[in-house]
């Protein structure tokens, strides 16, 4: 496979990832509201990435639509597999969940942007109009799912992390910090 | 000659018609009690509208120690002498028999009344004990559009020096932080650019979302008085409900819900297509004009009308009038402000002035207009989400120079992070991490949505609340300390409308009972905590309402809401004064922008924006980039569905809202014969074809639901389009046996049992316009209409049957042309 195939697929792939954990966020966050409302969004911004990779990599011989990562709900679902695997009796503290989610979300997107710099690299030096053209129109938005995470994660740590030293240690709270 | 007028049936009075650029004639309004001439009348006393935004100046008239009436100011460069309804009759709340006389705690569970020490000394308990258990973060302050300037500036740094918490907003959040953050995104620094003066001038007035009519009634007298006259200008009405201002509008687009960025993007891509753009302008004062080029490229009329509902061939209308215009005042207020993509629908507005350079001139302005009557003071001195004198928390040296203010060392105000907002405060406190809540003048167990949650987050034991305010309220009957407030009139200070307008209002009566000026209860509780500056001395060394207003104009010089050259005593006896008002500026400041934009360089701007999808706030790095001149940002924004849409199960939209005759959570309203008998109870409005597929005719019972609540309301129908259900928010539970809630789960009477908890991201107002409902018949009436108003938004749609809303002999004010 070309450097430029492969790098599609990973993209592809990243994107549907983010999309599919953004939808599982905004479930398992829906007290949360300001996350869930704006996760859902920006969920919908990572699926219209992955249409429109999906469209450009078939000019390079690839076909990304079709396969298990494009059922719907998939993120609904892993949300729920999720859920039920909290040990009973030790739920994770839900503000450190949160964060643990948002920093994830966070990994993923500045995975996909990453991909996004080599596909425009790629697209300079191959001269390909059509691929920078689409890298100038997805890796802002990419950027901006990076400055949400973070900014939420500035805002809301402050309150989270002081009320928890109050509270005292738990094991799954911790877990969930570090996992 | 007098002119006596039931002001009730019609609110707006006698018109005074003038031509474009002429002076608003003066027509001054008096309403004294019954029995009472104004021979009786023993005291004037100087002050001005607190039951809206719009300061309309007044005197109170006083005889053996209470009040008797008002009188409308005709020096005042805000109202001429004018006064609305709520102006003329709102005054009696003050003698409202139930006011609280006494603090009052919760002993076994049950309120009862104390003395202060006993209340403010649990308030300096918990808050103690918080403070050396859990640390600042466990405290909250939520307080209001209603108070006095001193009163916030007080509260601001006592929550933010002496607490050291990040938790201090207002309910100002639910009413015009979108109006500061539009301001903010656009211009860098909050600010109204334009004047009430600008009516005077303007060839084009477009009201978007703004039911100026009900919400600034004097406004809209000087609106009307410019339509009779020469030259009117034209009108433009963007509102799904066939307002007052939509029935003298030239163009009235209603759309879908949710919808205004679509709507919004589509004038622009019209007046861009048209090359109504004033290129100079564009070139010398703004950055950013290429991005909305190509964000509105494909947003034509057509492809809008399908998202919002509206002919295409409307829209153009629209788009003609506005880009026809050459002196345009815009106005905007919550039909923006509480819907979906609130931010980035009101900075279109101010895109739409800034390409076309209508911003700085007679006639060419804006106002993001605010609810509440001191909305403005609470965003200016800090007590909003935002540190006082629109200084910037990202801004190292803004934070410095407060921190010399208040000789506090600059750690010891939060800024690692935004201030929190109101909606977030009471995240917290659902989650247990703010453990105490000291809301003072305001409502939220009414005002704020889905109140099942609210009400739920309230009532935790585990949450110490204090609530200040006149009356037992909804809010207060969850508390743990009730603190009594005094009120307008009972408490002297200034407060600041929505064209920046200061005005002073003086003490005319003693406070009822035991009850306090805010500001006494502040600086009380200051004193108990013994808050100290780094030296050791007091933090808050100010002990009346005067000091307090120096203290604040130390602290507001060299910012855009300067009040350096203003004084108590030049504020007596004559016309309110605009900031900023300084050495430059003396007589204060009509417009802002008259000579570029002043307040958007990095180095000075109250904020680096934020995403407008998002809500992430800019960096200074970026920032100083993207305008490094600090010209206005004409910010793109691309339109995105609302989060909440009809299905089978909630085929209609909701959207919640006001009349003229109420005012909040109808706390002083409630209380007003006059007002209280003009719309005595709640209703829903539908559109004949809506009531009809649903069996419903005019005074049926019906439920309102949502996936949150329901209540019950009597039917209206009106001329508002098809798709939509409308409910009055005003009404709560304080006067039913429910008492701070619904007795049963199906004796909802709240228009927030049903909305959504849900903000936009950049401001953090509440959407509670934009939300999916069901609508069903309960009971058939008996014959007897729907208790709405007539002569409003809510006129029927079948005039036949209804009778006119009138206020008969008790209700009639004259009208002096001086």
């Amino acid at each position: 496979m070309s450097g430029v195939a492969l790098t599609l697929r990973a993209l592809h792939h990243g994107e549907r990832h983010l999309e599919q954990e953004l939808v599982a966020v905004a479930d398992r966050h829906r007290t949360d509201h300001e996350v869930h409302h704006v996760a859902t969004d920006l969920a919908r911004w990572s699926d219209e990435h992955a249409d429109r990779i999906a469209d450009a990599a078939r000019a390079h011989g690839l076909d990304l639509k079709g396969g298990t990562e494009e059922e719907p709900g998939e993120g609904l679902l892993s949300a729920v597999r999720e859920k039920t695997a909290e040990p009973p009796g030790h739920p994770p503290e839900p503000g450190l969940l949160l964060l643990r989610d948002l920093r994830s979300l966070h990994l993923a997107a500045a995975e996909n942007s990453l991909y996004w710099e080599m596909l425009a690299q790629y697209a300079q030096a191959a001269k390909d109009d059509r691929l920078l053209a689409l890298s100038s129109a997805c890796h802002p938005r990419t950027l901006r799912q990076m400055r949400w995470t973070n900014a939420m994660i500035k805002a809301l740590s402050p309150q989270i992390l002081t009320a928890l030293r109050t509270h005292g240690d738990r094991g799954a709270s911790g877990r969930a910090l570090v996992d | 000659m007098e002119f006596p007028n039931d002001r009730i049936a019609r609110p707006w009075g006698g018109r005074t018609a003038y031509g474009s650029g002429g002076t608003w004639p003066a027509r001054v309004d008096t309403h004294l009690a019954e029995g009472v001439t104004t021979a009786d009348v023993e005291q004037w006393v100087q002050s001005a509208s607190v039951l809206h935004s719009n300061g309309d100046a007044m005197d109170i008239a006083v005889r053996n120690g209470r009040i008797v009436g008002v009188r409308g100011r005709a020096a005042d460069r805000v109202n001429r002498g004018r006064l609305g309804p709520k102006d003329l009759f709102g005054w009696q709340a003050n003698h409202a028999a139930d006011r609280l006389r006494a603090p009052l705690v919760r002993e076994g569970g049950r309120l009862v009344e104390c003395d202060w020490d006993t209340a403010m000394g649990r308030v300096v308990h918990h808050s103690r004990e918080l403070l050396s258990a859990r640390g600042p973060g466990a405290i909250g302050f939520y307080t209001t559009g209603q108070l006095f300037l001193e009163e916030y500036y007080t509260l601001a740094v006592l929550a933010r020096a002496g607490i050291g918490t990040n938790h201090l907003d207002g309910n100002t959040r639910l009413c015009t932080s979108t109006a500061a953050e539009a301001l903010k995104e656009s211009f860098g620094c909050d600010g109204q650019p334009g004047s009430y003066a600008d009516v005077d001038h303007a060839d084009a007035l477009a009201l978007f979302g703004h039911n100026m009519a009900e919400t600034q009634p004097v406004l809209w007298m000087r609106v009307l008085d410019r339509l009779e006259g020469e030259d009117p200008p034209r009108l433009l009405c963007v509102d799904p409900r066939p307002t007052v201002v939509a029935r003298h509008a030239d163009v009235h687009l209603a759309p879908r819900l949710g919808t205004n960025v679509a709507l919004l993007n589509a004038l622009l891509h019209e007046i861009v297509r048209t090359d109504r753009i004033d290129h100079d302008f564009v070139e010398s004062h703004t950055v950013g004009f290429e991005e909305l080029r190509e964000q509105v490229a494909e947003c034509t009329p057509a492809w809008a009308s399908k998202i919002c509902d509206v002919p295409a061939a409307a829209i153009g209308r629209a788009a003609e009038l506005l880009g026809g215009a050459e002196r345009l005042l815009s106005t905007v207020l919550q039909g923006v402000y509480q819907s979906h993509q609130a931010t980035a629908a009101a900075v279109q507005v101010n895109n739409l002035h800034l390409v076309r350079g209508m911003l700085g001139r007679p006639g060419c302005g804006v106002l993001q207009m605010n609810g509440q009557p001191t909305a403005q003071n609470t965003r200016e001195t800090g007590a909003n989400g935002d540190l006082p004198g629109f200084r910037n928390w990202q801004n190292d040296q803004h934070v410095a120079e407060l921190a010399r203010i208040w000789n506090v060392d600059p750690s010891a105000i939060p800024h690692y992070a935004p201030p929190t907002p109101a909606m977030q405060i009471f995240r917290y406190a659902e989650q247990g991490s703010v453990r105490m809540l000291w809301i003072s003048g305001t409502n939220p167990a009414v005002s704020l949505p889905e109140l099942a949650r609210i009400r739920g987050i309230l009532g935790q034991e585990r949450l110490f609340t204090v609530v200040q305010d006149l009356f037992l309220t909804e809010t207060a009957q969850l508390a743990d300390v009730v603190l009594p407030a005094a009120t307008w009139g009972e408490k002297t200070g200034t407060f600041t409308n929505a064209d920046r307008t200061v005005h002073l209002s003086e003490k005319a009566v003693e406070p009822p009972g035991a009850s306090r000026p805010d500001l006494d209860v502040f600086l009380d509780y200051a004193r108990r905590m013994d808050f100290r500056d780094r030296d050791g001395g007091p933090l808050i060394t100010w002990s009346t309402p005067e000091e307090a207003f120096e203290a604040w104009k130390r602290c507001s010089a060299g910012r855009p809401c300067d009040y350096t050259g203003l004084t108590y005593e030049r504020l007596r006896g004559g016309s309110g004064i605009q900031w900023p008002c300084n050495e430059d500026a003396p007589d204060g400041t009509e417009r802002l922008y008259t000579e570029g934009i002043s307040w958007a360089h990095p180095d000075v701007c109250e904020s680096y924006g934020k995403d407008l999808v998002t809500g992430a706030p800019v960096e200074v790095v970026e920032y100083r980039s993207l305008n490094p001149d600090g010209k206005a940002v004409v910010k793109a924004a691309e339109y995105l569905p609302p989060h909440e849409d009809t299905s089978e199960e909630y085929p209609l939209q909701l959207t919640t809202g006001r009349t003229l005759y109420h005012f909040h959570t109808r706390t002083k309203t409630g209380r007003v014969p006059q007002l209280d008998a003009a719309a005595p109870e709640v209703w829903a409005e539908l559109s004949p074809a809506e009531a009809a597929a649903r069996d419903l005719r005019e005074g049926d019972l019906a439920r309102i639901t949502t996936p949150r609540g329901s209540l019950q309301a009597r039917v209206r129908i009106t001329d508002i389009r098809d798709g939509l259900v409308f409910v009055p928010f005003h009404y709560g539970y304080w006067d039913t046996p429910g008492g701070h809630g619904p007795a049963s789960p199906s004796e909802g009477r709240a228009a927030n049992e049903t909305t959504i908890t849900d903000w936009d991201p950049a401001s953090k107002q509440p959407l509670f316009k934009t939300a999916a409902a069901r609508v069903e018949r309960v009971a058939r009436g008996d014959g007897t209409p729907a208790p709405a108003p007539t002569n409003t938004a809510s006129a029927p749609s079948a005039p036949d049957g209804v009778p006119a809303t009138a206020g008969g002999p008790r209700a009639h004010a004259t009208e002096e042309r001086p």
